[in-house]
Parts: C-alpha cells; sequence; structure tokens
C-alpha cells in the first residue's frame, strides 16, 4: 500500500510523470516529499498502464528528478469538513492557514463532489433581499440560484459582493442559519485583505469560510480551490441545514489556470485556447448550486469574473452564461459616471426571477413593472442614439421624456449608496414613480388593472 | 454460446479509456468498464489499440482492471412505461437511481431502464395463426390517460403467431405472442423491443410535409410554421429564451407525444419542466402534460460522453413512438452542448480540428440528426411523424460559427433569438427579420383548408409591413420620426401594433400563452383593417397625431388580453369600433 517511489521521469511545468507505479488511479491524489523535508500534493491527470501524469498543486519548483519520493495516497481528493470551519481561513487546497491549527476532523469529502438527480432537486422558489433595487427590482437573486457578476478589472465587483453578503445576511428570515463560503482564486492580496475586513464590519466574519488562492500562490491549486470551498459548502448546506452564499471570485483566474495546465499537457486547444472540456469544468462547478430535496439548507452561489477586455462574448464569460440562471453585468460607462453599482441593466438577468416574485413572495405587480422598466429603458437607448445623430433638440417629445426617465433611473434607481439598503417595497414603489414619468399609454408591458392601483396620481394629471 | 471478449484498461485520459492488444471488441458496442462495472461505448478500434469512451465519470479506475464487451451495441429499452418518466442520457430512470443511490447521482448504478414488475391491462391484438411482421401491432396497452401503447414486432420478425395470451395484465417482460419464423425457428415476443440508438429504425417511406404543427405561438404558427415532420433551429444567445421558447412549444404544441431531451442543461431547468408539466393540464386531452411527455436529462454536470448519446436516445424513444402512428415532437435543448461534448471527446482522442476546434465529421453527425426527422409511413401502414426542434447556443451569440452555419444547412425553419429584443423584454425574441420557414409554401393548402383562405395571403402583408418599418427605421435613426410624411408614419404604427399586439406573446398569462388559428387569423383579421381604415383617413390627409389621440392603436394592441379564448366572438365588436373611430375622426375633422 504505501509503496515510496524514488525519483520522476519527467518535470514540465506543474506536471511530472512517473514510471513503474502500481494500483494507481485516476483522479488520485498522491504526496510528494522533496529534499527529504519540502512536502506538496499532487493529482493523477493521466495514466498509461504504469506511468502516470502527475499535477502538482504547489508548483514544481525545488523538484529534480531524482530528489523526489512519491506515495499514492488511496484516495481522491478530499477535504476535512465540520462545522468548525466556519470563521477560519483555508489555503486553497483547505489546509488551515490562520495558526489556529488542524480542524480535528475526520469528516471528509471527495471535492469533485456528484451530480445533484435533477428528480432530487426542489425548485428554488425563495428570494433573497439584497436591498439593491436593480438586483431586487429587475434581476431577483433566489436561494439556490446561480448568478455570476460579470466584471470587469478595475470595477466595483468586489464592494457589490460585500454589499450583498452584507445586506443579505441581515435578511427577513433571521431565524435560519446563514453562512458565507469564500472561495479566491488568483486574487490580489489586497482583494482577499478587502474582504475579510468586510465581512469583520458587516459582523458576519465568524460565519465565514475562506479559502484563498492567492496571485503568487501555485497556479495548479486554483483548479481545486472552488471545488474544495463548493464541497464545504454542500456539506454546511445539505448535512448541517445551513443557508450558504457561495463567492467565488476570480473565475477567469480559474479558466487561465485551466487553459496553462491544459497546454503543457499538449492537449488540442479549442477557443482561444481554452481547453475543450472548459464548458464541462464550469459546469460542473456552477451546478452545484441549488436546493435537496429534504434538506433544509441550500447552495446559491455568486462567483465574480472579470471579463477579458469588458468583453462578453469571450468563451469564459460566454460560457459561464450558457450555465448559470442569469448574470449581473457590470457597466465600465455607468461606472465612470460614478454610479454605484454600475449594473448595466439590459444585458443582466436573473432566470429564476419569474417564479420568486410577484403575489405571495413580493408583490403582484413586480414582474410587469419590471419588463415595463426593462422595455422603457432599451426605448431609453434607442432615444440616446437618436439625440447623437440629430441632437438632443430636435428629439420628439416622447422621446425627451425618455431621455429624462433614462437620466433618473440610472441615478435613482440603479445607483444607490454602498450602504444603502432598500426594502422590496421601497424599491417597487421607486420604479412606479419613475415610470409616472413616462405617460401612461407608453406602459404597454402592465396589466391595465395595475396601472390602476399603482401608478402614481399626478397632481399635473394630463400634463 | 459465445464467450464474452474481454479486455483490460490500458490508459486513462477523462471520460476516454484505452485497451491494449486484441479485444475483438465490435464499433459502437457496450461495455462495462471496471469492477464499478461503469457502462461505455466503443467509439474506435486500431491493430492494437481499442479506444472506448465512458458514460460516467472515471476517477477511482485503475490501469489493468477489466473491461467487458456485451455483444450488443448501445440500445434503448423500449416498452410501456418511457411516458411520464424522466431518464438519464442512456436511458436510466432517475427516479430509481434517486431510490438506490441518493439525492446525488452515484456511479456504476445498476437500474432496469423500465419497470420490469409492473402489470399491464394488456390487450393481445394477435390470434394463432396471423401472419405478421415487422411493425404488426401484437397488443395494446394503456401507458398513461392520455396515450395507448402499441407493442409491435420488432423490425426483423416475419412470420406465423402458433400462440398468442389472452388479454390481462402482463409485466413488459412477459411472452405474449410466439411466432414461427420462415426458417422454421420460433420466436418469443413480449411487450419489449431493443434498439440501438444511433441506427435509425425502419419506415416504409417519407410523405411531404404539409399538415403545421400548431405550437399555439403566434410568431411560429402565422409567420414561421413548422410541419409535422419538419426540422427547425431555435439559435440564440444566453438569456434570450431558447428555453423558455421550447417550454412553450413542449407544452402547446398539437403532437401526441413529446420528447424533450435536456442535453447538458441546468438541473434546475429539468427540475422545473418535471414539476410544471405534471402540474399542467393539456388542453386538448385534459389530462396532465406529463402524461405525453418524457424527458431525457444530461445536465451540464452529467458526464460528457453520455451526453453525446442523449440525443439519440431522445431520437431513438421519438421514432419508437412514431411507429405507433404517433407525431412525435422533439425539443432538443441544446444541440450546441451536443456538438461541444463531440468537440471535447474528439480533443481527447487527438483527432486534427477542424473549424474552431470543433471535428470535421460536425457536420455529416447534425445532417445524419435532423434527417431522422420526417412524416413517414410506418412499417405497419400507419402514419406518423418526428418533428425536430433544436436549439442552438451559439457561442458569443455569434450566428456565424459552425454548429449554427451547419445546423442553418440541414433545417427547413429557422427561429433566430435577437438579442436587442431580448434586452427590451421582447418575448418571444424570434426576430421577423432573420427568421425564416421554407415550410410555408407546403402549408399555404392546409391553411387555405383549416382557417381560412386568405390567411396566407394576410400572414404575407403584415411581413410586408414588418419589412417597410424596417426601412423606415434606417431613416428615422438618421433624422428622426417627425420629417416622415404621415402614410409613412402610418406604417411605423401599425408595425407597432403588429409587433407588440400580435409577435409579442405573454408566456405567463391564461389567455395569450396558447392561442388557437382562429384567434390568430382573426388577430390578423382586426390589426389589417385597422390599417386599412386608417390608410384611408391618412390619404385623405389626416395627420397622424388626430388618429393616434383616438386610442383605438391601444386598443387593438391589447386584444390579446383583452379577448378571452373561449369568447373569440367579441373580436368581430373590434371593427365595429375601428368602423366607429373612422366615422368619428371624418366627423370631427372631415
Amino acid at each position: 500500500m504505501a509503496i515510496e517511489y524514488l525519483g520522476l521521469s519527467n518535470i514540465n511545468g506543474p506536471l511530472v510523470v512517473l514510471e513503474g507505479v502500481q494500483e494507481a488511479f485516476f483522479d488520485e491524489i498522491v504526496e510528494f516529499v522533496v529534499d527529504g523535508n519540502i512536502k506538496k500534493m499532487g493529482r493523477i491527470v493521466e495514466l498509461n498502464e504504469d506511468k502516470a501524469v502527475i499535477q502538482v498543486f504547489e508548483g514544481t519548483e525545488n523538484m529534480s528528478l531524482t530528489n523526489t519520493h512519491t506515495r499514492l495516497s488511496g484516495h481522491p481528493m478530499e477535504v476535512a469538513v465540520s462545522p468548525d470551519m466556519l470563521g477560519r481561513t483555508f489555503n486553497g487546497i483547505g489546509i488551515p492557514i490562520d495558526g489556529l491549527g488542524s480542524l480535528g476532523s475526520a469528516d471528509k469529502r471527495d471535492v469533485n463532489g456528484l451530480p445533484l438527480n435533477p428528480v432530487r432537486r426542489e425548485y428554488p422558489r425563495n428570494y433573497i433581499r439584497t436591498g439593491i433595487s436593480a438586483i431586487d427590482g429587475l434581476t431577483t437573486l433566489i436561494r439556490g440560484q446561480k448568478l455570476p457578476i460579470f466584471s470587469g478589472n478595475g470595477l466595483p465587483h468586489d464592494q457589490l459582493a460585500a454589499q450583498i453578503v452584507k445586506q443579505a445576511s441581515l435578511g427577513d428570515n433571521s431565524d435560519e442559519q446563514f453562512a458565507v463560503v469564500f472561495g479566491a482564486m488568483g486574487v490580489k492580496h489586497d482583494v482577499a485583505d478587502y474582504f475579510r475586513k468586510a465581512f469583520e464590519e458587516s459582523g458576519v466574519s465568524d460565519h465565514v469560510c475562506m479559502f484563498l488562492n492567492m496571485a503568487n500562490d501555485p497556479v495548479v491549486e486554483r483548479l481545486i480551490t472552488p471545488k474544495v470551498a463548493l464541497t464545504v459548502a454542500e456539506y454546511l448546506a445539505f448535512e448541517c441545514n445551513m443557508h450558504i452564499l457561495v463567492i467565488l471570485t476570480d473565475m477567469t483566474s480559474f479558466a487561465e489556470a485551466m487553459r496553462e495546465v491544459s497546454s503543457s499537457r499538449g492537449e488540442i486547444p479549442s477557443r482561444k485556447g481554452y481547453p475543450g472540456y472548459l464548458y464541462s469544468e464550469f459546469a460542473t462547478l456552477y451546478e452545484r448550486a441549488g436546493i435537496v430535496e429534504g434538506a433544509n439548507g441550500s447552495v446559491t452561489q455568486l462567483p465574480i469574473l472579470t471579463m477579458p477586455n469588458d468583453d462578453i462574448t469571450h468563451p469564459i464569460p460566454d460560457l459561464t452564461g450558457y450555465i448559470t440562471e442569469g448574470q449581473i453585468v457590470l457597466d465600465r460607462n455607468l461606472h465612470g459616471q460614478s454610479v454605484y453599482p454600475p449594473i448595466s441593466i439590459l444585458p443582466s438577468l436573473s432566470r429564476l426571477m419569474k417564479d420568486g416574485i410577484g403575489k405571495g413572495y413580493t408583490r403582484e405587480d413586480h414582474q410587469d413593472l419590471a419588463n415595463q422598466l426593462f422595455s422603457a429603458y432599451a426605448k431609453v437607448g434607442e432615444a440616446r442614439n437618436l439625440a447623437s445623430v440629430i441632437g438632443e433638440d430636435e428629439l420628439s417629445p416622447i422621446d425627451k421624456q425618455y431621455l429624462k426617465f433614462g437620466e433618473e433611473f440610472e441615478k435613482r434607481y440603479v445607483g444607490q449608496g454602498p450602504a444603502e439598503n432598500r426594502t422590496i417595497k421601497q424599491t417597487l414603489d421607486l420604479g412606479w414613480e419613475l415610470l409616472s414619468l413616462l405617460p401612461k399609454e407608453e406602459l404597454d408591458r402592465i396589466d391595465t388593472k395595475l396601472i390602476e392601483i399603482y401608478y402614481p396620481k399626478k397632481e399635473n394629471e394630463g400634463a | 454460446m459465445e464467450t464474452k471478449n474481454i479486455g483490460k484498461i490500458y490508459g486513462i485520459n477523462g471520460p476516454v479509456i484505452y485497451l491494449k492488444g486484441k479485444t475483438g471488441f465490435k464499433m459502437s458496442e457496450m461495455v462495462y468498464v471496471g469492477r464499478e462495472r461503469l457502462v461505455g461505448e466503443v467509439i474506435s478500434l486500431d491493430k492494437d489499440m481499442t479506444t472506448i469512451q465512458v458514460y460516467e465519470e472515471t476517477s477511482g479506475l485503475k490501469p489493468g482492471e477489466q473491461v467487458e464487451a456485451t455483444g450488443a451495441a448501445v440500445s434503448v429499452t423500449l416498452a410501456p412505461g418511457i411516458l411520464n418518466n424522466i431518464f438519464d442520457g442512456i436511458e436510466r430512470p432517475l427516479e430509481s437511481i434517486a431510490v438506490s443511490g441518493g439525492a446525488f447521482i452515484t456511479r456504476g448504478v445498476s437500474v432496469d431502464s423500465l419497470d420490469t414488475e409492473k402489470l399491464w391491462d394488456t390487450h393481445v391484438t394477435v390470434s394463432e395463426g396471423d401472419i405478421i411482421h415487422g411493425g404488426t401491432v401484437i397488443a395494446e396497452v394503456p401507458e398513461t390517460r392520455a396515450i395507448l401503447h402499441k407493442c409491435m414486432a420488432p423490425p426483423d420478425v416475419e412470420g406465423v403467431v402458433v400462440s398468442a395470451a389472452g388479454d390481462g395484465q402482463y409485466t413488459i417482460k412477459d411472452t405474449l405472442v410466439t411466432v414461427e419464423l420462415s426458417d422454421g425457428s420460433r420466436r418469443e415476443l413480449s411487450m419489449t423491443q431493443h434498439w440501438p440508438i444511433r441506427v435509425p429504425r425502419p419506415v416504409h417511406h417519407r410523405y411531404p410535409a404539409n399538415e403545421p404543427l400548431v405550437t399555439g405561438q403566434r410568431i411560429l404558427d402565422t409567420m414561421f410554421p413548422i410541419a409535422k415532420g419538419g426540422t427547425a433551429a431555435i439559435p440564440g444567445g444566453f438569456g434570450t429564451g431558447k428555453t423558455m421558447t421550447q417550454h412553450q412549444i413542449a407544452k402547446w404544441a398539437d403532437a401526441d407525444i413529446i420528447i424533450y431531451i435536456g442535453c447538458g442543461e441546468r438541473g434546475n431547468e429539468m427540475t422545473q419542466v418535471l414539476e410544471e408539466f405534471s402540474e399542467l393540464v393539456d388542453p386538448r386531452s385534459g389530462n396532465p402534460l406529463m402524461d405525453r411527455t418524457t424527458l431525457i436529462a444530461n445536465t451540464s454536470n452529467m458526464p460528457v460522453a453520455a451526453r453525446e448519446a442523449s440525443i439519440y436516445t431522445g431520437l431513438t424513444l421519438a421514432e419508437y413512438y412514431r411507429d405507433m402512428g404517433y407525431d412525435v415532437a422533439i425539443m432538443a435543448d441544446s444541440t450546441s452542448r451536443w456538438a461541444e461534448a463531440l468537440r471535447e471527446l474528439s480533443g481527447r482522442l487527438e483527432e486534427m480540428p477542424a473549424e474552431e476546434g470543433f471535428p470535421a465529421y460536425l457536420a455529416s453527425r447534425l445532417s445524419a440528426f435532423y434527417e431522422r426527422a420526417g412524416m413517414m409511413q410506418t412499417l405497419n401502414g400507419g402514419k406518423g411523424s418526428v418533428s425536430i426542434i433544436g436549439a442552438v447556443s451559439p457561442q458569443g451569440g455569434d450566428f456565424s460559427e459552425p454548429v449554427t452555419q451547419n445546423t442553418k444547412r440541414f433545417v427547413r425553419c429557422f427561429w433566430g433569438l435577437d438579442k436587442s429584443l431580448a434586452y427590451s423584454r421582447h418575448f418571444p425574441a424570434i426576430h421577423w427579420l432573420t427568421s425564416y420557414s421554407e415550410y410555408l409554401p407546403d402549408l399555404a393548402g392546409w391553411y387555405s383548408d383549416h382557417v381560412s383562405p386568405k390567411f396566407v395571403d394576410y400572414r404575407n402583408r403584415m411581413m410586408a409591413i414588418l419589412n417597410q418599418e424596417s426601412s423606415l427605421m434606417e431613416i428615422v435613426k438618421l433624422i428622426g420620426g417627425d420629417v416622415l410624411p404621415d402614410d409613412q408614419k402610418l406604417i411605423l404604427e401599425i408595425a407597432k401594433v403588429i409587433r407588440l399586439g400580435f409577435l409579442q406573446q405573454n408566456a405567463f398569462h391564461k389567455d395569450d400563452t396558447c392561442v388557437s388559428m382562429e384567434k390568430q387569423f382573426k388577430m390578423m383579421d382586426v390589426i389589417l383593417y385597422l390599417y386599412k381604415r386608417a390608410r384611408k383617413l391618412v390619404a385623405m390627409g389626416m395627420p397622424m397625431s388626430v388618429l393616434k389621440a383616438e386610442g383605438i392603436f391601444e386598443k387593438v394592441i391589447a386584444v390579446k388580453y383583452d379577448v378571452p379564448n373561449d369568447n373569440l366572438t367579441m373580436l368581430d365588436f373590434y371593427k365595429k369600433d375601428i368602423d366607429e373611430f373612422y366615422d368619428r375622426v371624418i366627423e370631427k375633422n372631415g
């Protein structure tokens, strides 16, 4: 069982090749001892009879073809789990780095997880109030959903995520247990510190479990970090009955790491050099959100990704959008106008929203109101295009009204304070107030009955 | 007795495994891999190397473990129990997997495709001395409240019935009929058949398409109809409503059977279909929609090889029901995921990539898939159809990518979803200028006989208005709408009525979610009547602002909500309202 192999036959980037192995299995974890003192871990990614290709998590520095002892662990990548993980900080492969010692838990889980059977899923229906109008009103986050933030470098996605954590934790169902699992892949130290501080300030830090793989940590480790984080999240949600919000940042680093490893394995690249299995890899992460029938907990995912060159058609955001249940897109132009949060309304979407809002959840007019705001804001874009050609003065009166609406909408509805926590009622009423800038006839997406109830009565009616 | 071929694992690379030496395996043969008996399929043979794709997660496999050939190609079990059920990509029922393995899908689960214990009320339709051949119905079983399952003799059987069981309760494994074949040997037939998924089931011949698949969706039925036995593609970037459109068709189409293939899509979506379809009632039969539906769920996190197979599994089930004489519609959501599965496996096999990394055989696989659709005369002389509606998820929403382009070559209906329509929440976001249907001329006769002789003419007139709108919008974008002459302003207004009042359809509104052909026609009639009367007014020199002040345009837009589906006579009053509007305008301004 515990045979030690001395030496390696090949080292190439993060990959090493070991020959003559016996009884190794695919996806098995191996332990290395380099020079008798440095410990490293790796994973078998390819097997050909007795030749194993191994990915080394901590990088292959200091390893030579002769100084390495390798031992097969006999199990796939596992992580120790325990309810005590909350409040703790781990590295990218689940080893504590906060100096508080090991977990002392013998309970281990395979990080690869298993696909959740659709017949045992519960369709997510409860919304999470984030207190942010653009999200609550137009792209409502649902418990058990996976809703990524598509951002760009320099945009305040971290601030937005921190605000969501802070305000969602103070939600209406305070008797239920809420916790955050934070997985960082290749992030800057400043970002990790920002989140740590934000969690402390909002008083949730003893309900946060952090997995940190920094920008200068080994690349291969990043491939495991989200899996470790999600395994812990699933454990806390489905075995400890907690409602877990998972924040994964930055998915782009994860994909980059995959491309790097794939290319050093000499695999055939598909789009932009990413491996052909990028979609499947993403899917195995993102699909680990949801609610299991009979369990009291849920896993909600809020992955953050930075779109290379703000390009939403880049394979990373593109494939993500096809898997996740919507997306929140941040916009550099709005950010430039100091609108916070700079959420670009039109491409943002929550697929699960339709079943989690309306009568019995938020308010009966929510869906129609949201559709109308989307549709009106789309018209604002058309009016602005026209204005840029023929000048604002030449616009028809109705187009001018749209311009006014657009300006107010961006300033007051999308924009809000970083600590401002709006109720659903405030958000919905604000929506109606803004719509009242437009004549009633323009409201073609709302049931006439609802218009009668909610359309604000103005003193100067008909003006 | 043939001895089973056995090989040993040599190499493992993701879902692909290699065996060394001569194994004697056959192409496309189903194999069991390793101690856990994972299901796999032979995909390439070489003098000294056999390549197998494994339909389950391969972590934990070791070189040296045994691979056992089953002697048969990967096939599906065909018998009562398929409907009102949900399967994974290789026809394993997810409910049984959940019962035996819990909420998460573990590996190497061995469950029967269909319930072999359940007793079905069976009416045996042949008796001793009858001559039967492939396709002959030997028994009828009420499978669900909506569907009578006709058990047929497998296509390769021809002979004389020497004994037949009486009516009664049988399991799908019980022998019902014994046949003496022409060579004198005897064969026992039960309700069960097996059929390899990659081989089309035989038919007598193909009929031309001449009957529409009525979906209750105005933009489809009126503007871009699909025939029964036809093929359609719905391409669109994420969030443009591919899945919603598929759901709407699956709910309301006038097919007898719906096969919904969730290929590499979201788990929550499959759960939603399962929940929703169990509650929703089929407007035609009054039974739950699940009674006519089968779901094939291979969500995006299930193994990639099974994703590739799921499309064929669904198709084979569809062909089986077609052979009974039913009209079957397949929703394949999404064929891009299937194409990507091909690409992923091709990459693992280190094949030479063609365009965008897709294998060169992408086009031939797609054409073979879509060509299995059609309105057919079945082997038993009946008439059944398989219609395929495939969603396409183009990379970056760009229709010039290989999957969309190749699909376009093999389908006759193209329902292009548009991002800007989706952004303004105009649903269904099918763009009327990029979409087309080649079936329109084939179906003109049907529309004329079953709806109205004017139908196609009205449809074309509406399309013409929309096309005029689009060219006028070019001008408006440059100089604003105010400078247009009033007759052109009217075109813009009528086009708006068509877009909002006709093309846009609310899937969540009880009256608007599914609309009969009669209502669709009458709505067109009202809109075009409004146009006719308004045009007369404009010709008299009435400015558009006067016409708009009346609110009649808004009223016609709201027809879709205001006229309930069970009271279509209300639509006749709209013409009177339009006449009144006409008279009033003349009176005031004339």
